[in-house]
């Protein structure tokens, strides 16, 4: 196969094509779609809406909810632990128990300090390592209404209408009247949002979005909050227990959450937490594929705190959307469903088909321009191939530096174009290949405004509580998610902790699951939460022998 | 169609396997049959948890890269780096005031750099890191955090340092700092959040909160864009913060790679 600067001679024609089209598309953009408009896209093309994908939830407080297979095996599957378990010893007796160590748990394990725990009454237990999150992963920002030009009025319509108005609005309220408090917040934190010279953020447009009021700090918004809240974090002395995921939640002899069972992943022991209260931030699902799906996702979003969550009986909502991003990365291989952040078309950015030509507006709702990029690809042919078979259109890059001059990219997009550059391509020159990916979970455990859920004494926040976005969320929410809802459901778990003692735990919820799947007509060997998933080579595995050693 | 792609030859924890090219050393792990608990994070080179050493044929030299981000050579030989252990002494930044030399003070062990530039070598993201110890040391916190900015905390440098020096805990100190000290207080913020500490956006919301659907529906159609285009550019390198000073050159990665 011939190669030349990181394409194949067949990629290359169409290059040409894009390249021949350029300066006749500067500041000409393929107009927006109307509401209708966009309602039947999603329809016809976006993977929620594909005939045989789901199949309705079968028992439980989520009885009926149409869910994709992959989602619904978890549900479907049995605890890794008995009911019958051990719980005599308890490890950790704590006033509050934090589960996952992204965003959203730090941010809520901080401000439960900030509300008057004791740091050491408090733990923090995580699957990776502290801070191997989808939270470290986010490139390009995070929205706050915060200008003059702006409002928090003006970002809740966005926000409304960009789940297309199954919102809980109560929740963007919170959200979007908490946000100029979170980025104040981050700023005495020592934060670094870029600024221009008098201090003024500089602030992005994203898709759905009526204002610029995407805030960032280069490409790398997530990792330079992630890093600053776990500083933050270990200069309080909040304990946090890496490599050692939660297999399942403990409650009292009344049915309030009250710990949980933890699995030292390289040791295999078991852990009993009792806490006072608990909060689920274990976020998303990328890595369950969902319909084969890529994903932007890090190693270890399995859904693991839905699983958890369902089985002590806490209420679900909108998981039956889940969010494709428009733009994963579809070539080189090795970069496959890896996220180019939705910056590069708020920085001008435009997507073509084959022919170099735009087909649709750069910044829709997300759902609504993943669906038109599988529309170009699946029903008009005019997708570019890779050599791998896999199908995507155009971003023309390169426009970037055209619009705003030459070294843009390198210093507003440094992990993009660095990324791109270890595998040959130089997008300040070349457009890049992008196909909808895996990204966000959008609904998840239902929650009031404080974070607490249906089940006393359990608290969610983060990607993995639902409502906030109803079936789409925009860029830029959920940083700001994570950050307001991780903050209120913090202080409000820190309070409850106050008032309700530790009571005697219990795994009867297990006992009760197991009878629920056995009514249901469910037989089943498989186990769920799923905890990683596995790349192990086939040839390998084929040879794989469990003994004892 | 789909090609095959050839399978090369490489040694993983000092033993020979087959995997086929154009593997990142992630997935050419995973292919020979390891399950990763450590050593995988993001998948995507940002998290910093897959840091791994290698050698190469013909070459006596020590390499280092992400495993996430690197494909595999005919040849190399391989090791994984769970972590590089961390301690270090808490601080509260609230309290704390940005002297000269204040990154000294707190990581006293910057004294001992030698200059052998190893850890630039080594740094998987292209960062000068050694310029950012030595800005450091001079009590240069905004060149220290500027150039520190891209950093993962894999650790490399720190592995490799001579000096002992914890790189990546000295440039989050640096760039806090900055942050908080250096850069101006964004001045629309402070007046929005007075404004919603005061109630002030309490009734629109209200407002917005009581509409019916149809209604909500009707006023997100008649929303107003903001136009873009008439701005001024911020992209600057003198005009705007955070905005890198000293822009790495990645010609030779683009060569290597390519
Ligand atoms: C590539 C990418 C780019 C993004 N870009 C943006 C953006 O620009 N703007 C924006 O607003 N949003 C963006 N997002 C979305 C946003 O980053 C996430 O939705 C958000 O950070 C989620 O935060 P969280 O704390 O809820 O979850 P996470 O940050 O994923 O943290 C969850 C933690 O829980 C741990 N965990 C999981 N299961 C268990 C268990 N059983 N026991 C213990 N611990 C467990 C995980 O290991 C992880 O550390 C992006 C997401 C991705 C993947
Ligand atoms: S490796 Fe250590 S001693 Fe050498 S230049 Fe870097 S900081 Fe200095
Ligand atoms: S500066 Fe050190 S810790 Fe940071 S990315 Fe480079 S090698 Fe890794
Ligand atoms: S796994 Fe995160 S940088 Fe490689």
């Amino acid at each position: 196969m011939e190669i030349s600067d990181g394409y194949p001679a067949a990629m290359r024609q169409s290059i040409a094509r894009v390249e021949a089209t350029r300066s006749a598309r500067l500041g000409r953009t393929f107009p927006a779609m109307s509401l209708d408009e966009r309602k039947a896209l999603l329809l016809s093309h976006h993977p929620d809406y594909k005939a045989g994908a789901k199949r309705p939830l079968l028992f439980g407080s989520g009885q009926g909810m149409a869910l994709n297979h992959e989602l619904a095996d978890l549900f479907e599957a049995r605890p890794l632990v008995r009911a019958s378990l051990d719980l005599s010893k308890i490890d950790h007796d704590v006033d509050l128990l934090v589960i996952g160590g992204g965003g959203a748990g730090t941010v809520a394990a901080i401000w439960a300090v900030k509300a008057g725990l004791d740091p050491r009454k408090i733990l923090v237990t995580t699957k990776l390592r502290h801070g191997d999150s989808n939270s470290t992963m986010a490139q390009g920002g995070i929205q706050a209404a915060d200008r003059p030009e702006d409002s928090p009025a003006q970002h809740f319509l966005d926000v409304m209408g960009g789940g297309h108005f199954t919102n809980q609005p109560e929740l963007v309220r919170a959200l979007v009247q908490d946000a100029p408090l979170i980025i104040q917040w981050h700023e005495h934190l020592g934060m670094m949002y870029d600024k221009d010279a008098s201090g003024h953020f500089i602030e992005h447009p994203g898709g759905g979005t009526s204002r610029n009021r995407m805030h960032s700090a280069r490409d790398y918004t997530g990792l330079e909050m992630m890093r600053v809240l776990r500083d933050e974090a270990r200069n309080l002395g909040i304990p946090v227990i890496e490599f050692s995921p939660v297999i399942e939640l403990l409650c009292d002899d009344e049915g309030r959450v009250s710990g949980a069972v933890l699995i030292n992943l390289e040791t295999r022991h078991y852990h009993i937490v009792r806490a006072k209260a608990t909060i689920i931030t274990t976020g998303g699902l990328g890595r369950l594929h969902m319909q084969q799906y890529p994903t932007t996702n890090h190693y270890g979003a399995t859904a693991d705190g839905l699983v958890l969550a369902y089985r002590v009986g806490a209420r679900l909502i909108d998981l039956d959307a889940v969010q494709y991003h428009p733009t994963g990365a579809a070539f080189p291989a090795q970069m496959a469903g890896l996220l180019i952040t939705e910056k590069v078309r708020g920085l001008g950015a435009q997507p073509l088909n084959c022919d170099g030509e735009q087909f649709v507006f750069p910044l829709e709702p997300r759902d609504v321009e993943a669906s038109a990029f599988i529309r170009e690809c699946a029903e008009r042919g005019k997708g570019i191939k890779t050599p791998q078979d896999m199908c995507g259109v155009w971003l023309d890059a390169p426009m970037v530096d055209l619009i705003h001059g030459p070294g843009t990219i390198r210093e507003a997009l440094p992990a993009m174009f660095r990324m791109y550059a270890r595998f040959g391509i130089d997008m300040t020159r070349d457009p890049i290949l992008v196909f909808p990916t895996l990204h966000y979970q959008n609904g998840g455990i239902a929650t009031d405004e404080h974070g607490a859920t249906s089940v006393p004494g359990l608290y969610a926040a983060g990607e993995v509580m639902g409502g906030v976005h109803g079936k789409n969320r925009l860029m830029g929410n959920s940083l700001l998610d994570f950050n307001v809802f991780g903050r209120r459901a913090g202080m409000a778990a820190a309070t409850y902790a106050r008032e309700h003692p530790a009571g005697k735990l219990s795994l009867a919820h297990v006992a009760a699951y197991e009878a629920m799947l056995h009514d249901a007509g469910i037989k089943t060997t498989r186990t769920a939460p799923r905890i990683l998933p596995d790349y192990r080579g086939k040839e390998a595995l084929d040879r794989y022998l469990d003994i004892p050693l | 169609m789909s090609e095959q792609a050839p399978l090369i030859t490489m040694q993983l924890m000092g033993k020979n396997y087959r995997v086929p090219a154009g593997l990142t050393l992630m997935a050419a792990i995973e292919y020979a049959g390891y399950k990763l608990v450590r050593g995988a994070g993001c998948r995507g080179g940002f998290c910093g948890s897959c840091p791994t050493l290698y050698r190469r044929e013909g070459n006596h030299r020590i390499f280092t890269a992400l495993a996430c981000q690197t494909l595999v050579e005919d040849g190399m030989c391989l090791v994984q780096m769970p972590f590089v252990p961390l301690i270090t002494r808490p601080y509260d930044l609230y309290t704390i005031t940005p002297q000269a030399n204040t990154l000294l003070q707190h990581f006293p062990e910057i004294a001992g750099c030698v200059a052998c530039n190893t850890c630039t070598r080594s740094c998987p993201q292209g960062l000068p890191v050694m310029d950012y110890i030595q800005a450091s040391l001079r009590g240069d916190i905004e060149r220290a955090a500027l150039l520190s900015f891209d950093c993962i905390s894999c650790g490399i440098c720190s592995s490799r340092c001579p000096a002992d020096i914890k790189h990546y805990a000295v440039g989050l100190l640096a760039r806090r700092l900055y942050g908080k000290y250096i850069t101006p207080n964004a001045p629309d913020l402070a007046e929005r959040v007075a404004a919603i500490e005061t109630g002030d956006v309490t009734a629109e919301l209200d407002t917005l909160m009581a509409l019916s659907a149809t209604e909500l529906r009707s006023r997100y159609e008649q929303r107003t864009f903001e136009v873009v285009a008439e701005q001024e550019d911020p992209y600057s390198a003198t005009r705007s913060y955070n905005s890198a000073m000293d822009p790495v050159d990645y010609q030779d990665e683009l060569e290597v790679s390519g």
